[in-house]
This record gives structure tokens, C-alpha cells and sequence, in this order.
């Protein structure tokens, strides 16, 4: 068992694309469910409709920073279409039409009648190569001993992590103006706001195409990194993890969701490599094969959801004051 | 006594009476569940400045009426105006802006934002509560101006020691004071409140008392929602009566405590045919 191997690994997790890109993505998803306490289990949707929308327009010969624009206007349509219907509904029926919307919009893109424009099964490839060239980075690795990323990495890596910073301001300015406190006090209570003179619906629906365009840079960048959007990617699993980012995190705060997806890529890293060692040592008796990974992860991140939404359903971060009030 | 002191002196005590200053008039607006008919008033006018109780048994319909007026649910039929103004088919937030704010009967505290926050979200043309506006407005010097009236109305209403706790950690009596402060922030003409005093100790009731009279001597219009007959006693310058729906009675409280078909209501003796 190679202890140091296994942090390193799990320590380069923590700070790689996919944690940058969770972290976009979660934040988007706080927002809505954090901030405005919309349960949006279709957030997946947005980060589909993000990559698919840039893919497309490169794959149509434009350029890859109007395909940018063209994710985000998608994802911001998206918000509203799905919005104007749902918004009225009580919280717990958005998430059954959301969830399934997804779902509806994953295999449209996916079928047959669709496939002139997204190419089906197999997606669409090399999009990006607009953002690679411009690589400033000369080749080589970069890092100390193990802990160490090639330039391509790099080079996403600081796109990810510079498009986190700048959300994060976006967020920080946005949450602690008047608007922000107006969709806080719609997550506590939607009567006391409409008695108060706050449009709640508008505000609901702003929230959501807000929250569902951050979703889409989240899901562009991923894309971009992969040079690859395929439709079974934007399974509604993704969703689940970005809840359980926010979730770990601490719901309704701002750096909830970045130091959430630190968290949840370490840990997932660390499992990973714990269990590959320790099935190649027999340490299971032969109980399980590394094929068993995957699903025995998916298991002990459940069990690690559930204990963290009994004892400490603040997230690691949140104010324990502020949930215990939540218990009245 | 009213902010016109003697305007209601020469009004009929009869139901639907019209009042010489109304800032609310409701006209045959019903209201169904089913088959249930939960409100049917035919007239009822509010007369401006005044603190009017409406009271009546469990079921009479008062709170659904409080729901009707104020946006919170439709009406099959009828119409009623603020000020002049058609309310048919406003919706609640709109009714707000137009200066009718209610409180709820179970008190809506926004548990997770702090007291000062509960206010602050109230105050009205806050530039900052749009989206661009949060963003990139100049919302700072409202924003000031609008904590120091909180803080003012904090002190007035003796919570302002609690401005910076979650109003989730205020007792329910504290809550029903910062609900009626916060409805103030909005600056409304009309205040419903919904069973103020309903679990509010004794002393507690006293101030909430001195706090409603405080706002009809502003000028304001208080409707409100009370069980307790000593209170109503007390406080109002006109009490309506509902039952099954409909307004059986008004006029002032003396008048309606010695009403036959108030006691009537109240303690659910039929005589004859009664609707």
C-alpha cells in the first residue's frame, strides 16, 4: 500500500479540472438551491445545453468564443422555458419536472432525428482547439516530485480555476446586495416575501436562468478540457454530485461550493486509489474485483451523504446556529 | 380614539353601511371551497384612519376574506377597491406596493435572516433588489437610510437588541412584533393584521395594543382578525361581525356586544331558520 502515492494522487484531484469544474457547476446549483432553495434536479440540463450549444457552433464553422456566447444564451433560454411553467409549483413537484426535463432534453439530443445537428451517440469532437493553441505554456511538467501536471493540464487548470475566481466575485457581489437578500428570504418563506412586496416568481425565475448559466460554463469548460461532448455524459448522476458538492460544502454560502468540490474530488481520488491497492493486497479476500470499485464508491458516497445530512446537514463549512434555527 | 375622532358617530349600525371616508370597499365578492361557501359578503366598506376587528366563530370566513383581499386566493365573483383602485385579480405583491399589507394568522418570520434583514428586505424602492441593480447600483445610501427607519422602528417595537440574531431564535411573541414592524417597513396605508395577539402573553398583548392605536394616531388604517373580546373592547372604532361567510353585524363595539345575533353566532344557538 502506497500511502504517499495515494494523497498525492488525491491531492492532485483536489486542485485538477473536473474539482474546478464541479466547483463552477455547484455554485450555479447554490444559487438556486442554496440561496433561492429551488430543487433543481435537473441542473445537469444547463451544463448539456452550455457544451452542446458551443460544440455545435464550432462544429458549424463559427468561432469557439461565439459558441461560448451561444451556451450561455442557450442555457439562459433553458432557464426561462423550463422556469415559467415550474416556478408556480410547489418545491417539491420542480424537482420531479426538472429531473425529468433533463432527462427529455438528453435523449433528444442523443435520437436519431436530432443526430444532423449533434451527431447522436458519438458527439462531437476537437472544438476547442481555438483555447489549446493558445496555450502560452511551454511543453514540460510542472509541480514537486509526484504532485506534478503537463502543460495542457496547466493551461485548463488556470482557465478553470480563473473562471472559478471570477464567478465567485460575481457571486459574492451578487448574494450581498438587496437582490440577494430578497431571494434568501423567498428560501425561508414565499408568503412572507409576495406580503412583503417581492415578485416572487421573478425573482425565482431569475435565480434559475442565473444559476443555469453558471451551470453551462461549468459544463463548457468540462467540454472544452475533453475536446468532447458525447449525450450520455450529462447523465442526471452529475446533478447528484453537484448536490452533494454544495451540500458538503454548506448550502447558501459562498465558498460552500469551491471548498465542497476540493472535498468530494480528494475523497473520491483517495477511495479510488485505497481501494485498487488494497484489492490488489487481498486486503477483501477476494470479496471484490476492481471492476467493484465504481459501484462500492457509489455506495460509500451515499453512506457518506446520509451521514452528512444527519449530523451535519450544514455542510462541513455552514454555521451550526444557522441550521439548528432551520430545526423550529 | 380614530385620527377624525367621531367620523363613524353617525353611520347606521346596519351591515354593508357605507362609510363617509371608505379606503376599502368590497362588493359581492364570494368565495367557495367545493361546497362550501366560505365567504359571501356583500358590502362592507372600511372607513379610512380607523382600527376595524373583524370577528366571528371559527369557519366564519375572516381569514379566507384577509386571503381574498390581499391576493393570496381568488374569488368566484365580486370586486373591491383600495382607494378607489379595482384589486380584482392583482396579485399579493402588487397589493402590497399599492400600500394593503397583511400579516399571516401562523407568523412568517424569516428564520435564517437576521432581524435587521427580516426589516430591510421590507423596505420598498431598494434599487439594489433587481438584478442589475444588486449588481451595479448605487444601492448603499438606500440601503443606510433604510437601516436607520429599521433600526428606529426596532427600538420602538423593543427588539432592536436583537437586530443582528437569526429571527428564527426570537420567542413567538418577539415574532409577532418584528412580523408587524416589518409589514410597517413597507409603508402601507391599509395594515391587516391576522390574530395579533394569538399566543402573546398578557403583557406582551398591552404593548402590541399601544403599537396598533400608535398606528391609526399616524393616520394608518388597521384591519384586524381577534378572538378575545376584551381586546376588541379595548381597541376598535368599528367591529364587523362574520359568520358562515358573510357579515352578520356592525358597528361600534359597544353596539355589537349587547347584538343579539352576535351572541347568537358566538355561542351557536339557532332559533328558527337561519341561513
Amino acid at each position: 500500500m502506497d500511502w504517499l502515492k495515494i494523497l498525492i494522487d488525491a491531492g492532485r484531484a483536489a486542485v485538477g479540472v473536473p474539482a474546478a469544474a464541479y466547483a463552477l457547476s455547484a455554485m450555479g446549483l447554490n444559487l438556486q438551491f442554496g440561496y433561492t432553495g429551488l430543487l433543481n434536479f435537473g441542473h445537469v440540463a444547463s451544463m448539456m445545453v452550455g457544451a452542446y450549444g458551443m460544440a455545435i457552433t464550432v462544429d458549424r464553422g463559427g468561432s469557439l468564443w461565439l459558441g461560448v456566447v451561444v451556451g450561455i444564451i442557450l442555457a439562459l433560454i433553458l432557464g426561462l422555458l423550463l422556469g415559467i411553467p415550474t416556478l408556480r409549483l410547489r418545491a417539491d413537484y420542480l424537482a420531479i419536472v426538472t429531473i425529468a426535463a433533463g432527462e427529455i432534453l438528453r435523449l433528444i439530443v442523443r435520437s436519431s432525428w436530432a443526430e444532423p445537428l449533434t451527431k447522436g451517440i458519438l458527439g462531437i469532437q476537437s472544438f476547442a482547439d481555438e483555447f489549446h493553441d493558445l496555450n502560452p505554456i511551454p511543453v514540460g511538467l510542472y509541480g514537486l516530485g509526484r504532485f506534478r501536471f503537463d502543460e495542457r493540464t496547466v493551461w485548463v487548470m488556470m482557465l478553470g480555476w480563473g473562471l472559478v475566481t471570477v464567478v465567485a466575485l460575481f457571486m459574492w457581489k451578487l448574494t450581498r446586495s438587496p437582490w440577494g437578500r430578497t431571494i434568501r428570504a423567498i428560501r425561508e418563506d414565499e408568503d412572507a416575501a409576495l406580503s412583503l412586496g417581492k415578485n416572487v416568481f421573478g425573482y425565482k425565475l431569475q435565480s434559475l436562468m442565473v444559476g443555469g448559466a453558471i451551470g453551462a460554463l461549468a459544463g463548457m469548460f468540462l467540454a472544452i478540457d475533453q475536446q468532447n461532448v458525447t449525450p450520455d455524459t450529462y447523465i442526471p448522476l452529475l446533478t447528484f454530485y453537484a448536490f452533494t458538492v454544495v451540500i458538503l460544502g454548506g448550502p447558501g454560502t459562498l465558498l460552500g461550493p469551491i471548498t465542497g468540490s476540493m472535498i468530494f474530488w480528494f475523497l473520491f481520488k483517495l477511495l479510488d486509489g485505497f481501494m485498487t491497492d488494497a484489492i490488489l493486497n487481498g486486503w477483501f479476500f477476494g470479496w471484490f474485483e476492481a471492476t467493484d470499485i465504481g459501484p462500492i464508491r457509489f455506495a460509500l458516497f451515499g453512506m457518506g451523504l446520509m451521514w452528512l445530512m444527519i449530523f451535519r446537514p450544514q455542510g462541513l463549512f455552514g454555521s451550526h446556529e444557522e441550521m439548528l434555527i432551520d430545526g423550529q | 380614539m380614530a385620527s377624525n375622532p367621531g367620523i363613524l358617530d353617525n353611520v347606521a349600525r346596519e351591515p354593508g353601511v357605507a362609510k363617509p371616508d371608505p379606503i376599502l370597499a368590497i362588493e359581492g365578492v364570494r368565495r367557495s371551497f367545493g361546497g362550501l361557501q366560505a365567504v359571501s359578503v356583500e358590502r362592507l366598506e372600511i372607513q379610512r384612519g380607523t382600527i376595524t376587528s373583524l370577528i366571528g366563530p371559527n369557519g366564519a370566513g375572516k381569514t379566507t376574506l384577509f386571503n381574498l383581499l390581499t391576493g393570496f386566493d381568488h374569488p368566484q365573483e365580486g370586486h373591491w377597491h383600495l382607494n378607489g383602485g379595482a384589486l380584482v385579480g392583482v396579485p399579493s405583491f402588487r397589493v402590497a406596493r399599492l400600500g394593503m399589507v397583511r400579516t399571516f394568522q401562523l407568523t412568517k418570520s424569516l428564520a435564517r435572516l437576521t432581524v435587521l434583514e427580516n426589516m430591510l428586505v421590507a423596505a420598498k424602492d431598494q434599487v439594489g433588489e433587481s438584478f442589475w441593480g444588486g449588481l451595479f447600483g448605487r444601492w448603499r445610501q438606500i440601503e443606510a437610510a433604510n437601516e436607520a427607519r429599521a433600526m428606529t422602528s426596532l427600538q420602538r417595537f423593543g427588539l432592536d437588541h436583537m437586530a443582528d440574531e437569526y429571527a428564527g431564535s426570537l420567542s413567538g411573541g418577539q415574532r409577532k412584533l418584528l412580523e408587524m414592524a416589518r409589514a410597517l417597513m413597507v409603508e402601507p396605508e391599509v395594515i391587516m393584521l391576522d390574530e395579533p395577539m394569538a399566543g402573546v402573553n398578557p403583557v406582551l398583548t398591552e404593548s402590541l395594543l399601544g403599537h396598533i392605536s400608535a398606528l391609526r394616531d399616524e393616520g394608518k388604517t388597521v384591519v384586524f382578525i381577534e378572538h378575545d373580546m376584551d381586546v376588541v373592547q379595548e381597541i376598535s372604532d368599528w367591529v364587523v361581525v362574520m359568520s358562515q361567510g358573510g357579515v352578520i353585524a356592525e358597528g361600534p363595539p359597544a353596539h355589537i356586544a349587547a347584538n343579539h345575533d352576535v351572541i347568537d353566532a358566538y355561542l351557536g344557538l339557532h332559533h328558527g331558520e337561519k341561513p
